[in-house]
């Protein structure tokens, strides 16, 4: 690397166009919002800008300090659901062959390129009163019933009729389709973890009779410490944020912030407050990411040793 | 591909992904990615609007779709937008790689965190502020096609750029700088060194992040849905607008257009992205 005065023109000449328009496409705005967010508005359209905190006070409020903590929570139970589910697989992953490694890798990247709003609407399909699972379910009762009728305990007098289940539009669907979406998010750095996990200690940890379930959390996890930290951090992030799954398979309680932050931006028409409550989303973000870089320096440090 | 055949070698210790109880995990959630997919891109096929019972393979809804002008014309401002983002997020991608791979220079640190700021910040927030932002400097709306898509072009290159600039700049790691600078000994200006040397050895990394953009792009739906206004209607903003209606086939349609349309590109990427790595590790 050179310094930057040694052809100061050809530095300038690559440094400039991509700068302008960060700058000016991203930050730009960002700080417009940002100057919202200390705003009063004083009108239907009219917004001044008085320095004041108002808004973030209102957004402490319990109705949406409750849908904060909400938001957390779902966010929370998608990103242990995930941890659960992803594990295995990137275990199974890591140590198959070569070639299988590749392919399931592949298998399991695919869908995160599948577009979101396509894979949530393929939710709804499922879950849905006359969905494929309530169909599946029905079939199966209602075959029950016919088996049963052969012995003479027909007619719905042990299992049926059927009623569907209400799969959508509850909390329950938000976190089945944050779980749906944000599961290759987990697999990958857990993947990462797990390969670059020195073999030798679970080969002496089984030598020395302890048995698979005790060496997984006694020298997998802990080994692969940073790994998980780091698979919790990035799916809780979007996952906390997310707009879509929410809007989609939730119903009108199961309301996320970003929802918040749209609906006042849009529908109830109040920029400053919309902008105070995107803020404290990012500096939440901002918050984990911290977390997370400070585990990826230890995890360096301990590589020195 | 050993899933089926008995392996005749004893089970190690370790060999965890020959376990049953684990292949049957790794199945599961094999399934619960695709069955939801597949049985969307299925049931776009089926003869029945009540989209749930197999009623007999169809293309009508494909033949629906291609005669729906509302519909054609989102996708092809989709593509329309996708192109133009794809160049210019291809073209500051670069520069901002090169940049960062060639210099030092004072606040880099901050710099690289500023342009990775568009990849980690919740999309909602990146969609208010780009609404915010064109509304308050009073972008024109209502201009004539293609202009129209202007504010939604330029909100999709400033989120896209920067990752084309991080896999530009990991192709980038295996450029030999020695190369550049017997370049320049022998007399080549900047812009030839730049031009002739350093763009040759970028190129997969060139065509990788232009794929990249590309799907950023096309898939892209919250910072779209907060910029777009009524007669700028993208893909994914129509099937939005469609899927809070209702569960149509028709809907099904076009999501399978979509998914097939990100699936060769991503395809391209993969194989691009590939070479790179093997480049990569050739050059060393």
């Amino acid at each position: 690397m050179e310094n930057w005065k040694r052809s100061a023109r050809a530095f300038f000449t690559a440094f400039t166009p991509p700068t302008f328009w960060l700058v000016a496409f991203f930050i730009v705005p960002l700080s417009l919002i940002w100057l919202y967010s200390f705003s009063a508005k004083t009108g239907v359209v009219d917004i001044t800008l008085d320095w004041n905190l108002d808004q973030y006070a209102r957004a402490l409020e319990p109705l949406y300090l409750g849908i904060f903590w909400k938001s957390i929570l779902m966010a929370a139970a998608t990103t242990a659901i995930c941890l659960v589910v992803a594990f295995p697989v990137a275990i199974a992953i890591v140590f198959s062959k070569p070639t299988m490694r590749m392919w399931l890798l592949l298998l399991v990247i695919l869908p995160f390129w599948t577009n979101l709003l396509i894979r949530t609407y393929a939710l709804i399909a499922v879950l849905r009163t006359n969905g494929f699972i309530n169909w599946g379910l029905d079939w199966l009762v209602t075959n029950a019933d016919r088996a049963l009728s052969l012995i003479g305990l027909g007619d719905n007098r042990i299992v049926g009729p059927f009623e569907p289940l209400t799969l959508l539009y509850n909390n329950t669907a938000v976190v089945f389709g944050l779980v749906y979406v944000s599961l290759p998010f987990m697999v990958l750095p857990l993947y990462a973890a797990l390969d670059r996990l020195d073999r030798s200690y679970l080969e002496a940890s089984l030598d020395l009779g302890a048995g698979h379930i005790r060496t997984f959390f006694s020298i997998v996890v802990p080994l692969a410490l940073p790994g998980i930290a780091s698979g919790i951090v990035i799916t809780f992030i979007p996952a906390m944020g997310s707009y879509l799954t929410p809007d989609l398979l939730g119903g009108t309680d199961s309301q996320m912030i970003a929802n918040v932050i749209a609906s006042q931006f849009k529908q109830a028409n109040n920029w400053p407050f919309g902008a105070a409550l995107s803020f404290l989303l990012m500096y939440a973000t901002f918050f984990a990411l911290a977390i997370r870089a400070v585990l990826m320096r230890k995890e360096g440090r301990g590589d020195v040793k | 591909m050993s899933l089926f055949k008995r392996n005749p070698d004893p089970m190690g210790p370790l060999d965890y992904s020959r376990r049953l109880s684990l292949r049957l995990t790794v199945g599961l959630t094999l399934f619960f990615l695709y069955a939801p997919i597949l049985g969307l891109i299925v049931f776009s096929f089926n003869d029945s609007r009540r989209n749930i019972v197999w009623r007999g393979f169809t293309t009508d809804y494909y033949v629906k779709l291609f005669n729906n002008d509302a519909l054609m014309l989102a996708f092809g401002n989709s593509l329309t937008i996708a192109l133009v983002t794809t160049l210019f997020s291809t073209v500051l991608g670069a520069l901002t790689a090169y940049v960062l791979w060639r210099y030092r220079f004072p606040g880099k640190a901050v710099y690289e965190g500023g342009m990775a700021l568009p990849i980690v910040i919740p999309e909602i927030c990146m969609g208010v502020a780009m609404m915010v932002f064109f509304a308050r400097i009073g972008w024109p709306s209502g201009m004539i096609w293609p202009f129209n898509l202007s504010a939604i072009t330029i909100a999709h290159i400033a989120f896209s750029f920067p990752f084309a600039a991080i896999v530009i700049r990991a192709r980038l790691e295996s450029f030999n700088p020695e190369l550049a600078e017997c370049a320049r000994d022998l007399g080549a200006s900047e812009y030839r060194v730049f031009a002739d040397v350093v763009v040759p050895h970028m190129k997969p990394g060139l065509i990788a992040g232009a794929l990249l953009a590309f799907t950023l792009s096309l898939d892209d739906f919250v910072i779209t849905f907060f910029t777009s206004g009524p007669d700028t209607v993208t893909f994914p903003v129509k099937i939005y607008s469609m899927v809070r209606f209702s569960v149509t086939p028709e809907v099904n349609a076009a999501s399978t257009v979509l998914i097939l349309l990100t699936l060769v590109v991503t395809a391209f990427a993969l194989r691009m992205q590939n070479r790179n790595n093997m480049l990569g590790s050739a050059a060393h």
